[in-house]
């Protein structure tokens, strides 16, 4: 979960981190660092590369501190810096594959109607004690295209907001809510059918509908 | 007005996020009462935002933050002096 940004905290830091209290910056950069990740990870898709890119972003955030004009959220500009880093990355190494974040556009044509149900019974959060089954839902996000990866990154798992999320992919509010409806529609058409078994059993007290 | 699956599915996301005017909410509200495979794919997939945003799902690997922390380090205290 991500805390509520304070940009009055983060002001402060700033200022002071930028007088010479370097040692602040480690609380600067804490509730970012999750998001960072798992951006870089929706990118790179790779931990190991993940991770790396992760502490250069945040070398590169220390660095350039003084650059941040506080015109976005704080959190927001760490995020286009891990971008950077991540596609930078990406195209060192030569994997920008067909399914990579450019080979799509949100005009590309595709097939996102959902799995077809006539009823449907609620998977309480309890049952994500159950391994397999945060299992079957990180593999299906990693499944999905570079672009919609990243928009169900950051809206649905990192719960930013739409805006923030615009300005951290640097694309348009639109191209948020296009992205984010795609990949809600493909998870959704992946996993249907696979999350059934585990709604919980319909018990004497049958909450099930 | 009245509306067909499609059309509900096309919303399905933007409904999720109350980022719909009042009036196709009315549409689509309407459509959901008779309709029961629109009503299965809204919960559905309403059901898999929600999980898919648990912190089980997507956990940091262990240590990470501890390693950023002593990579950062070196790099706050050589720009000390």
């Amino acid at each position: 979960m991500t805390k509520a940004p304070n940009a009055e905290f983060e002001a402060d830091c700033i200022r002071r981190i930028l007088a010479g209290e370097h040692q602040l910056f480690h609380e600067l950069i804490r509730p970012c660092e999750r998001a960072i990740y798992f951006l870089l990870l929706s990118i790179l898709h790779n931990e190991a590369d993940a991770e790396d890119a992760a502490q250069e972003t945040a070398i590169k955030v220390f660095r350039n501190l003084q650059l941040f004009r506080g015109e976005s959220q704080f959190k927001t500009w760490v995020l286009s810096i891990a971008r950077n880093e991540g596609l930078g990355r990406l195209r060192k190494s030569d994997r920008l594959r067909e399914d990579s974040l450019e080979a799509l556009t949100d005009e590309s044509s595709g097939d996102f109607t959902p799995a077809v149900l006539t009823s449907w019974r609620e998977i309480p959060a309890e049952a994500l004690e159950k391994k397999e089954l945060a299992g079957l839902l990180r593999e299906a996000i990693e499944g999905l295209p570079g672009i919609y990866r990243n928009a169900v990154m950051l809206r649905d798992i990192e719960e930013m907001d739409v805006n923030e999320t615009a300005a951290a992919l640097g694309i348009t509010e639109g191209s948020v809510k296009v992205r984010l409806h795609r990949a809600r529609a493909l998870l959704q058409r992946k996993l249907a059918h696979k999350l059934k078994s585990f709604a919980p059993k319909r018990g004497l007290f049958g909450r099930g509908r | 007005m009245r509306i067909d699956c499609e059309h509900v599915w096309e919303h399905i996301s933007a409904y999720i996020d109350g980022d719909v005017d009042a009036a196709l909410r009315a549409d689509i509200n309407k459509h959901l009462e008779t309709c029961e495979i629109c009503s299965a794919v809204l919960d559905s997939t309403r059901n898999v935002v929600v999980l898919v945003a648990d912190g089980r799902v997507f956990e940091l690997p262990a240590g990470f933050s501890d390693r950023l922390h002593k990579r950062l380090e070196p790099v706050l205290q050589s720009s000390e002096t």
